[in-house]
């Protein structure tokens, strides 16, 4: 017996129901020139990317959803940006010593990415698992375009990605969002609050001013490649909710809200 | 990026060499250099892959083989940008001669043999101005092969191409790799308007060669050091 997605939802992770929904294979492509050697009609597992500013709950959803898929008998895979195992501690060091140029850390990030997307990204596709990115190349661009980088030698860089089959963007206004971050934590971090723009030495102020940047360019990104802006204002329950509706209905090879290519 | 240096209104220039390993490339350009330097010129020299912060992730995925043809392509173009942003380009400004021991060429013509598409590595290296003067070192590609494989070095997995599956035994993988690489300058010469250099000459008379060109494609008395 099959589990009607409306049921599903119901439901949720707490299902007694044993049968397990298989995925509909759907076609995959790259956002550009591709990668050499691969194969795209051998990915037959789903590309989910959750973005949104931290702050935005985004791992917390990530974690939850998790857990969803995996009682919903998925193997599921999560991974990030600056996790490679090639590049992440040099990065972290470049990072805390601030001496890279804007052209440097932006291949540098993308060396990260690559590294991920050909050894753990792409290897779980085949395998048929559900990836969950947490960031993906939007995040990448946004920060980039914010700081003056070109958006043209950006989309030639990334057309190595593959498109995802959804992406989420957490949004959450600025105002909101710093106080969300002082509710966890202490201080403003200096990367997110665009500290390395000169926009303010007032560290609240930079925060803002740049937290709307992102946001606008996000917005602007969106247009180009189509993916969900979430509000992520809501409670997380909430949230969540529309999250699993949403990774549903691409389970069930649903590809009317399908991000594209750009 | 189409425009050279000079076409960018840079005052200093940059002269790159390029050629297969053995082609004597790196001779002529230390020659060169001291050449410029006994003239009492402002003159800086640059080795392709030589930053120290990227060295140690490059090195790592090196010794790991963790290198796909693609991070294998990121991780020298971000060694690349961080000494043409950081070393480059404020030498450059600053009216000095610089004098490159390769430079993207040298990655179109790897990059592009491993697999990547063309206009992709082309893209990826585009904030990069080209140089004012590059010399392409044609040699027979047997004499270059010779000069690195009498001494039996020990090669390393991704100098060799080992990479690319072309052979299990090192050293004709090697020989493969180089063939297809010196394919891929030829094809460039035209493309990027390389000086090419008759790399069988002897040394005396290519450096002769190399030195007459400079000095009448560039103003040399104005690079003097200021004193």
């Amino acid at each position: 017996m099959k589990r009607t997605t409306k049921r599903n939802t119901r439901r949720g992770s707490a299902n007694d129901d044993p049968s397990v929904l298989v995925p509909k294979v759907t076609p995959k492509r790259f956002f550009g020139l591709g990668l050499p050697g691969v194969d795209l009609e051998k990915l037959s597992g789903k590309l989910v990317v959750v973005e949104g500013a931290d702050g935005s709950g985004r791992s917390t959803q990530i974690v939850r959803l998790v857990q969803w898929l995996e009682a919903s008998g998925h193997h599921t895979l999560q991974v990030g940006l600056k996790r490679s195992s090639l590049v992440s501690e040099e990065l972290e060091t470049a990072q805390q010593g601030n001496i890279l140029s804007r052209t440097t850390l932006s291949l540098f990030y993308a060396t990260d990415f690559a590294d991920q997307l050909e050894n753990n990204i792409l290897p779980a596709l085949r395998a048929g698992s559900i990836v969950i990115a947490d960031r993906y190349i939007y995040t990448l661009m946004v920060r980039d375009l914010v700081r003056g980088m070109d958006e043209d030698w950006l989309r030639n860089l990334y057309g190595i990605a593959l498109v995802p089959d959804a992406v989420f963007y957490l949004e959450v206004r600025p105002e909101i969002l710093v106080q969300r971050v002082f509710a966890k934590q202490q201080a403003l971090d200096y990367w997110e609050s665009g500290m390395d723009l000169g926009l303010s030495r007032d560290m609240f102020d930079s925060f803002l001013q740049y937290q709307s940047r992102m946001r606008d360019t996000f917005r602007r990104l969106q247009r180009r490649y189509g993916f969900d802006i979430i509000d992520a204002e809501r409670s997380m329950d909430e949230v969540n909710a529309e999250l699993r509706q949403r990774i549903e209905n691409v389970l069930a090879g649903d590809l009317s809200r399908q991000p594209t290519a750009g | 990026m189409t425009h050279t240096f000079a076409d960018l209104g840079f005052p200093g220039r940059l002269i790159a060499v390029e050629g297969l390993d053995g082609s004597g490339k790196s001779t002529q350009i230390y020659l060169l250099k001291r050449w410029l330097e006994m003239r009492g010129l402002k003159v800086f020299f640059s080795e392709w892959n030589s930053s120290a912060l990227v060295k140690s992730a490059t090195s790592k995925g090196k010794k790991q083989n963790l290198l796909t043809p693609t991070t294998f392509s990121l991780i020298h173009a971000t060694d690349f940008a961080d000494r043409y942003e950081r070393q480059l380009l404020p030498l450059l400004k600053a009216g000095y001669l610089v004098l490159c021991d390769r430079y993207i060429y040298t990655a179109f013509a790897r990059d592009v043999v491993r697999g990547c598409p063309p206009a992709w590595v082309r893209g990826v290296y585009s904030f990069a101005a080209r140089p004012d003067i590059t010399f392409f070192f044609r040699s027979h590609l047997e004499v270059s092969l010779n000069r690195i494989l009498d001494n039996r070095p020990t090669l390393k997995h991704h100098e060799a191409g080992m990479d690319l599956g072309l052979s299990t035994d090192p050293y004709e993988s090697f020989r493969i790799f180089q063939g297809r690489i010196f394919e891929q300058y030829l094809a460039m010469s035209t493309e990027f308007d390389f000086v090419v250099m008759d790399a069988n000459r002897r040394i005396e008379e290519q450096q002769g060669l190399v030195r007459k060109f400079v000095e009448d494609r560039i103003g040399l008395e104005t690079y003097a050091v200021v004193k």
